[in-house]
Parts: C-alpha cells; sequence; structure tokens
C-alpha cells in the first residue's frame, strides 16, 4: 500500500473513530 | 395535548434510539455504494469532500430533521402540518416514497436471504453472473412478466413476516430490543469480514485501490456533488425517517449530539466495511491473476456476482464466510426496513386514528402483495428504473423543498432554540447557513445535472413506456396521491393542538 494510503487510512479512522469517541464520552458524562 | 404526549409511544432508552437511528441509516448502500463511489473519485482524497459534505449537510439536515420531528411529536405529515396545513403534501410524499422504497428493498433482502442459504455449499456454481440472472432470477425484458420465483416469495415472506413481528411490539418492545440485537450482531459480522478480507494475499492492493488519494479530483465540482450525494443518502435523509423517530423520544432528549453519534457511527461502517471489501476485491484480482478495475464493481453486481465469485476462490471456510457476508447484508437492509415501513405506518397512525396493529397489519400485507411483483422475471429492470426515480429525483426533490419551505418560508431558529435547550452542545449560525445555503444549493445542483442526463437518452436503454409509467408517472401518482391524502380531515383533537401550537408558534 502506498504512504498515502496508509496516511488517508490513519485520517479516516481517527476522524471517525475520535468523533465518535468525543460524542459518546459527552453523552455518557450527562447520564 | 399532554394525554396525546402520554399515548404517543416512546423509546425505552436514548442507547435505544441512538441504535435504531445507526440501523435506519446504515443500510446495503454501506456496503456496497461507499466503497466503489470513494474509488471512482479519488481513493482517499474522497475522503476530504465526504467528511465535509457531512459536516455541511449531513449532520444539519439530520438535526433539522430529529428536531423537527422531536418538536412536533408527530410523523413527517403531522410534523409538516402542524407548520402550515399547506406543508402535509410534503410529509406525505415522503412517507409514500418510503413505502414505494420499502416494497423493492425488502426484495433485495430476500434475495440475500436466498444467497446465505445458497452460500453453505457455494449454490451459485462457478459462474455466479449467469447464475444470478438466469437460474435464480429467470430475467425477463421489460414487459415480459415472467414467471413468479418461489423462493424469492418465501425469502419475500419471511422478511414482512419479521417486520411485522417486529412493528407490532412497538417503539421500546419491538423497534428497540430488534436494535439492540441487530446492531451488535452488525458490528461483529463487519469486523470479521474485514479481519478476513485484509488477512488474505492481494488485500493491501484492494485497500490501496480504495485508499490511494488522487487529489487532483478535489478540483473536479462532480466529485463534490457526488460527496453530498452519498451523505444524503447514506443517512436515510429525505424519508421523514428521523422525523417519526426523534417524535418518540421523551420530551428532554439530547437531538444535536444524538445526530452527531449517528453519523460518525454510520460513516465509520461505511468506511470498515469498504476496507473489507477493497480487501477481498484485492484478493480475487491476484488469484485471477486480472488487473483490479476487471473484478471490482458496485450495488447488486457486487454483492451477488462478484462476492460470490471472491468466496469461491477464498482458500478455507468458503461457506463460513460465505453465510456471514450475507447475513450482514440481511440484519443492515431489515434495520433500515423497519424504519421505512415506521415512518409510513405512523403517518396513518397519526393521520386516521388507527391502533398500531391495525396500522402495521395493513402496511405489511400491501407491502408484501406489492412486493410480488419484483418476484417475477421482471423484477430486476422494473426495480432499476423505480429506484432510480425514486432515489435522484423524489428524494433530492423532497430534501431541497424542507431546505427551502423550512428555511426560507418558515423561521429555522424555532428548531435552533428547541434543539439548544435539550442537547448537550449547542448549534450556532452556521447551522442554519448550513440548511439555507450550502444543502439547499448542492441538492439544486444533484437535481439538475441528473435531469439533463435524464433528458438527453433513455435510462439503460429502457424503453420510453418503462420511463414514463414507473419513473414520472409513479413520481406524479406519489404528488397527487399526498396532496389527497393531506385533504383528508384530521380529527378535531389534532386540528386544535395545531391550532394551538401556530398560535404558540
Amino acid at each position: 500500500m502506498s504512504i498515502g494510503a496508509w496516511i488517508m487510512l490513519i485520517f479516516g479512522s481517527t476522524t471517525l473513530l475520535g468523533g465518535l469517541s468525543i460524542c459518546l464520552s459527552i453523552a455518557l458524562k450527562k447520564q | 395535548m399532554e394525554q396525546q404526549e402520554e399515548d404517543r409511544d416512546q423509546w425505552g432508552s436514548r442507547i435505544g434510539f441512538i441504535l435504531a437511528a445507526i440501523g435506519s441509516a446504515v443500510g446495503l448502500g454501506n456496503i456496497w455504494r461507499f466503497p466503489y463511489m470513494a474509488y471512482e473519485n479519488g481513493g482517499g482524497a474522497f475522503l476530504i469532500p465526504y467528511f465535509f459534505a457531512l459536516l455541511t449537510a449531513g449532520v444539519p439536515l439530520l438535526i433539522l430533521e430529529m428536531g423537527l420531528g422531536h418538536k412536533m411529536r408527530g410523523s413527517a405529515p403531522l410534523s409538516f402540518r402542524k407548520i402550515k396545513e399547506k406543508y402535509e403534501t410534503i410529509g406525505w410524499w415522503a412517507v409514500l416514497i418510503t413505502f414505494i422504497v420499502t416494497v423493492y428493498y425488502s426484495v433485495v433482502i430476500s434475495w440475500a436471504v436466498n444467497f446465505m442459504f445458497l452460500a453453505i455449499n457455494q449454490g451459485w456454481g462457478s459462474q455466479p453472473d449467469s447464475f444470478f440472472f438466469k437460474d435464480f432470477l429467470q430475467m425477463t425484458q421489460f414487459w415480459q412478466i415472467g414467471s413468479i420465483r418461489v423462493n424469492v416469495l418465501a425469502g419475500l415472506a419471511a422478511v414482512w413476516g419479521l417486520n411485522y413481528i417486529i412493528l407490532y411490539n412497538g417503539i421500546k418492545s419491538g423497534i428497540e430490543k430488534a436494535a439492540k440485537v441487530f446492531m451488535p450482531i452488525l458490528a461483529v459480522l463487519v469486523i470479521l469480514i474485514t479481519v478476513r478480507g485484509i488477512t488474505l494475499p492481494g488485500a493491501l492492493n484492494g485497500m490501496n485501490q480504495f485508499l490511494q488519494p488522487d487529489f487532483s479530483v478535489l478540483m473536479n465540482p462532480s466529485v463534490w456533488v457526488s460527496a453530498y450525494g452519498q451523505v444524503f443518502f447514506t443517512l436515510s435523509l429525505g424519508f421523514g425517517i428521523m422525523i417519526a423517530y426523534a417524535s418518540y423520544l421523551p420530551k428532554k432528549s439530547d437531538v444535536v449530539n444524538n445526530a452527531f453519534i449517528t453519523t460518525f457511527a454510520n460513516s465509520g461502517f461505511s468506511f470498515l466495511a469498504g476496507i473489507g471489501v477493497f480487501g477481498i476485491l484485492g484478493y480475487m484480482a491476484q488469484v485471477q491473476d486480472v488487473p483490479f478495475n476487471e473484478v471490482v464493481s458496485d450495488g447488486m453486481g457486487l454483492a451477488f456476482v462478484a462476492f460470490p465469485q471472491a468466496i469461491n476462490l477464498l482458500p478455507g471456510f468458503k461457506g463460513v464466510f460465505g453465510v456471514l457476508f450475507f447475513l450482514c447484508l440481511v440484519i443492515s437492509g431489515l434495520s433500515s426496513t423497519m424504519s421505512l415501513i415506521e415512518a409510513f405506518s405512523s403517518s396513518i397512525m397519526d393521520k386516521f386514528q388507527l391502533t398500531r396493529k391495525q396500522a402495521i397489519s395493513s402496511v405489511c400485507g400491501v407491502g408484501f402483495l406489492a412486493s410480488t411483483i419484483y418476484a417475477t422475471g421482471m423484477g430486476l429492470v422494473v426495480l432499476d428504473v423505480v429506484d432510480q426515480w425514486m432515489n435522484n429525483y423524489n428524494l433530492v426533490v423532497i430534501g431541497f423543498v424542507e431546505c427551502l419551505l423550512l428555511g426560507y418560508f418558515w423561521d429555522l431558529d424555532e428548531i435552533k432554540t428547541h434543539v439548544n435547550q435539550v442537547s448537550d452542545f449547542k448549534i450556532g449560525s452556521w447551522w442554519k447557513v448550513a440548511i439555507k445555503y450550502v444543502t439547499a444549493l448542492v441538492l439544486a445542483i444533484s437535481l439538475v445535472s441528473k435531469l439533463q442526463g435524464e433528458l438527453t437518452s433513455l435510462y439503460n436503454g429502457y424503453p420510453l413506456s418503462a420511463i414514463l409509467t414507473l419513473g414520472w408517472g409513479m413520481t406524479f401518482g406519489l404528488i397527487i396521491i399526498a396532496y389527497f391524502m393531506s385533504r383528508v380531515k384530521w380529527n378535531q383533537e389534532i386540528e386544535a393542538d395545531t391550532d394551538k401550537l401556530k398560535e404558540d408558534i
């Protein structure tokens, strides 16, 4: 896999997982 | 009004609502549309317009629909009526589309159910292409109806029957319970498929095809329009589903954060599925020693032709992998159909004061009978035309009109103030800009570009009679039915509530 593809893999996963984790942690704190 | 609130079914927990909303958004398109869309539009570079579209159109529209349902506490027709009587037609048009889509979507799930059993011993043989079209579907062309495929009909009975059982039990005991079972299973399945996919030889080449960025495409406006289109479809916007689902939330329930969680989870599923699917296609290209572009495909071609081919080539556990893959399709489809049926059923429950039992029995009964047309030899070509018109014209127009009416002929601050009162984090003016300008503009561009193509040539070379009846005819038919549905009188209690709400606003 090219370096560009690896970078986009990391970019995509961190954006989605990071976004989801932040939103879930806010939701859990409220509970 | 208070009595009506007490009578209305409610979600038992926040997690139940979120899982059901994710289940509605996650569908077959996450597996067979998103990865190919990325591959065709700059690979990994597609993620940039895609994420941008998620934040500027997907999340804002989701907040709008969820906020509308939560504030108005009604299905799409009732919620639109509470804004302005004339707007009720839009609500009916949206939910009539959900019914039409459910009727053919259930057929695709029925095929997946059949393929799940065929996968046990690779019953599609060595030529999955010929098997799917000739043996399984016994496909015919327009107006040669052919015979009813009994195995497809049996699958349809199972799909509608399961939906009936889930929805008959209501929101908390039906949809919520089903979502709590379906979604964890779906997550495990997609992880298993992805792990198997990326551990096959040649998988890295497939993943490279999916993710290698070509940043030059960012200058191409059509790539941006594709990204917005993908976001619109993947979040099941325009159907009125989220309006109905949010109407069952308790009064003090978060809207904004729930919309973000649904969006991130749905896109995360697409991304993971993309890695798995392209890993397996990469393996297939290596084993067959052919260029990648000869094995890649999307939609039904990917699920019912390319994947059976790939399963045939697996080094071991072919049956197990095949069953898991088609089970993944079945569950992702079912979690979407139950939301589609609920959006339509809740509308007729609201309007005609039907009990859940009456509404679900009628909708599932009529839906099953209507689905049988797709179980004939002509089913696939009919499905192709109806799907093209429902998705590319009806739904896009609904989304556009929704932005236009609520953004320009109503005060969006009504929704903004409401969701900010109940949500974990607040939305600012960016949200209104996103609805009024960005989303409305992109949907209009998408509509015009599709129409241009339609007017220059007949879709897929199908006969004009099919385009006029199943495409445009059905579209105008739905608008007329929606108009007449909106003219039917509501009961006096609802009329009084609507008047009171208008005074409050």
